[in-house]
């Protein structure tokens, strides 16, 4: 089945990426292809570079995108939601005129098209958060 | 991308306090881009969404609410609320905004997009719906 994952809320104050991440990930051992991953709302916290969870914990943001670079997953992180807070990828820095970016390996910034693109063309719109 | 696929998107949470009503209504306001068979509908305190003579500024947030009354020009004209949800919080018909659209296969008559169902109608409609969007 073709499947897109929607990531609503930011890593470890809430589960819903730990599970949306189990989720994807057993979804690819059963030979489900996963069209694309998008984080929106807080979720666009999993996708700064810049998380140092304790050494002793899981490093989500790193699970994301080492998943991704295994599976060649397409994980986009919205544009308004990333712009509010304080998410940017180079492109996104110089529009803006920041400082640095803070973009994870494996994740790109895109618009909400990318959303309604992965209902359209997919079999089912997974959706994780509150 | 020729597809049509019906969309609902599905509104639990109050206009403020929280960023999800907000960002519920852009991306609606995105995909009407895509020509889908887009409806919104509105449970628990999401019912407050709609509410007439919302005034923010006591908090100091951005009163989005009638950007609401411009979903009809985007051909999002099925909005359906849920009738226990607004009996639940002591709401009737009138303490919403009249959301109207014109309707181009009826000499473009202005209709009202507000229908409210009770919970097993929008279960139904839910159970008919593609894709879902929980907000």
């Amino acid at each position: 089945m073709k499947l897109s994952v929607q990531i609503n809320e930011g890593p470890y104050t809430h589960a819903a990426s730990d599970t949306a991440y189990q989720f994807t990930k057993a979804a690819l051992e059963k030979g489900h292809e996963i069209f694309r991953v998008f984080f929106y709302h807080d979720g666009v916290n999993n996708g700064t570079r810049f998380t140092t969870p304790p050494q002793d914990d899981r490093n989500l943001v790193n699970l994301w995108s080492e998943l991704a670079e295994k599976h060649n997953l397409d994980m986009v992180v919205c544009v308004a939601a990333a712009q509010r807070r304080g998410i940017v990828d180079p492109d996104e820095a110089k529009r803006n005129g920041k400082d640095g970016n803070n973009i994870a390996p494996g994740f790109r910034i895109s618009g909400l098209g990318q959303l309604i693109e992965a209902g359209i063309q997919s079999d089912r719109l997974v959706v994780f958060g509150d | 991308m020729s597809e049509t696929k019906k969309f609902l998107y599905v509104n639990r949470k109050a206009p403020y306090g929280t960023i999800y009503a907000l960002e519920s209504l852009e991306v609606v306001l995105i995909g009407a881009a895509f020509e889908q068979d887009v409806a919104l509908a509105f449970i628990d305190d999401g019912v407050y969404q709609l509410t007439q003579g919302q005034d923010t500024t006591g908090i100091g947030v951005k009163n989005f609410s009638p950007t609401y009354k411009a979903l009809g020009d985007f051909d999002v004209n099925k909005i359906y609320i849920e009738k226990e949800s607004l009996e639940a919080r002591g709401l009737t018909l009138d303490d919403l905004m009249p959301l109207k659209y014109e309707d181009e296969d009826d000499d473009w008559a202005e209709k009202d997009s507000i229908h409210v169902v009770s919970s097993e109608e929008l279960s139904e409609i839910m159970d008919q719906s593609d894709v879902v969007l929980s907000f």
